[in-house]
């Protein structure tokens, strides 16, 4: 028993091989999040198609996507593809893995965004001739938005954490590069405690960009901070049932 | 008078809602200029067959022309098939619409609201959005509200934003759904004030109310709908002092004690 070192502790702490790992885990997390966004919405809005092929291919890869492990989809997707000739880097495995399982979470919290906007915004974006993605982006995703937000930086923040099982397929964020780093300098306590400072750094930063934003989403309904009156519309919903 | 087409032309519209068969066979037809106000018991029908006008709604059978155009579908040898989104979008450019909710964009300043049409529909400048926003809140009487959000509005200052943004896209028709329903009684005249201003402009409208001053003082024709059919359609001379049909005096006993 060595016991704690704090000499090693502040020398790891502003270590450059851990801060590149972390700045992996960063923009990781962004790029994950850029895709989960875009196949969520996608996802969001086949759920609420009208026709049940769209629906249905939806549903199933939500339930595929939330239904198994990451961990486990991450190693199928780096280390079982090839056995089909089909060979990813770990980048690409990782963001795909990690992209696809982030876009089944938020297309759940996108559906639900968009089917608490009240029926008659959706009559009044299409009277003034707004076609489908006109009034989507014009009308219904900026009001979607202030209920989305809340939810997705929760998610948000559990990504950052979440991309550590990308070290299982040896992509050097800051997990991977605190074990190797262990592995050269014997200081597991110390470097392990220094990444769990970093995670903490980084997702407390993110609290405050998320208070940001929700602040901004919530500006054109005064300063009082309390949520519009959200009717989820029974007709939108038991279409959807259908 | 000139032999202009109709503004309006609705031939044998029928709607179901699964089995409940909500208009059956409506005929109406609007010359330009004219305003026609549709009375009717709730559950008749009116505000079904105004969200039709604009394919809000789909029909089952019949035909809807806007100013001579089909709305929603197109002709062919086996009969009217609907139009793909973007194509009834077109559409509705041309058909103003006014909520008994108002519905304006909560996310958006009022002449944001008024904006969004020219600027994301007819894809004009933002200067010229931007101005021809200010002149539609200045003629509903909200020059200075340009910057509040709807929030902060009240339900007839909301209404008439609401009108300035149907307004904004240039209709040939304007439909209003309960426009004043919403409302505190003390809003009520300043909307209905607005309304007649536009009707004396040579708007055609149609108008879905309650209002049976508006209806006397305004309206060229009155109809009457129940049981999604129109019943009655008159002068409004005729249609309060000498109406047709049963059903209209019986609506008229109720309303007027």
């Amino acid at each position: 028993m060595s016991g704690w070192d704090w000499a090693a502790f502040r020398k790891y702490l502003f270590n450059l091989y851990l801060l590149d790992g972390a700045w992996t885990t960063v923009w990781l997390s962004v790029a994950v999040m850029a895709i989960g966004l875009a196949l969520g919405l996608c996802a969001a809005l086949m759920r609420m198609s009208g026709h049940r092929l769209p629906r249905d291919l939806a549903r199933f890869y939500i339930w595929l996507m939330r239904g198994t492990p990451l961990l486990v989809q991450l190693i199928i997707i780096y280390t079982g593809l090839p056995q089909l000739g089909i060979r990813l880097s770990v980048i690409q495995s990782a963001l795909l893995g990690l992209g696809l399982n982030e876009g089944a979470y938020l297309a759940e919290i996108i559906r639900a965004g968009i089917l608490s906007v009240p029926r008659g915004q959706f009559d009044a974006a299409r009277a003034v001739g707004m076609p489908y993605w006109t009034m989507l982006r014009v009308v219904i995703l900026p009001q979607a938005a202030r209920v989305i937000l809340p939810p997705l930086g929760n998610n948000f923040n559990g990504l950052l954490k979440t991309t550590s099982l990308a070290s299982v397929i040896s992509l050097e964020e800051l997990l991977r590069r605190s074990q190797m780093l262990i592995q050269l300098e014997f200081k597991v306590l110390e470097i392990f405690v220094v990444a769990a400072c970093y995670y903490l750094v980084m997702t407390s930063l993110w609290g405050v960009v998320q208070r940001r934003l929700e602040a901004h989403f919530g500006r054109p309904y005064g300063s009082s901070g309390e949520p519009p009156r959200r009717v989820i519309d029974r007709t939108l919903l038991e279409q959807d049932a259908r | 008078m000139p032999p202009a087409e109709p503004a309006v032309q609705a031939q044998g519209v029928h709607k179901f809602y699964g089995s409940l068969h909500v208009l059956r066979g409506i005929d109406l037809e609007v010359r330009r200029g004219q305003v026609i106000v549709v009375l009717g018991p709730s559950g008749s029908g009116k505000s079904t067959f105004l969200r039709c006008l604009n394919h809000l709604e789909a029909i089952e059978r019949g035909s809807i022309r806007i100013c001579g155009e089909l709305i929603g579908y197109r002709e062919t040898p086996a009969g009217l098939v609907e139009l793909r989104d973007a194509e009834v979008a077109r559409h509705r450019r041309r058909i103003g619409m006014v909520f008994q909710q108002f519905n304006l964009f909560p996310h958006l300043t009022a002449l944001r609201n008024i904006m969004a049409g020219p600027l994301h529909v007819l894809r004009e400048s933002r200067e010229a959005a931007e101005a021809e926003g200010r002149r539609l809140l200045s003629l509903v009487g909200l020059p200075e509200k340009a910057e509040t959000y709807p929030g902060q509005l009240s339900g007839g200052q909301q209404q008439r934003v609401a009108i300035a943004r149907a307004l904004a896209m240039r209709p040939e028709v304007m439909l209003f759904d309960e426009p004043t329903s919403a409302l505190d009684p003390e809003m009520i005249s300043e909307v209905l004030e607005v309304m007649t201003a536009l009707s004396k402009q040579g708007m055609t409208m149609i108008v879905v109310t309650h209002e049976m001053g508006f209806a006397r003082a305004v309206a060229n024709r009155v109809v009457l709908v129940d049981e999604g059919r129109v019943v009655e359609d008159a002068a409004p001379g005729d249609f309060f002092t000498n109406p047709q049909n049963e059903r209209t005096r019986a609506f008229l006993d109720k309303i007027l004690h």
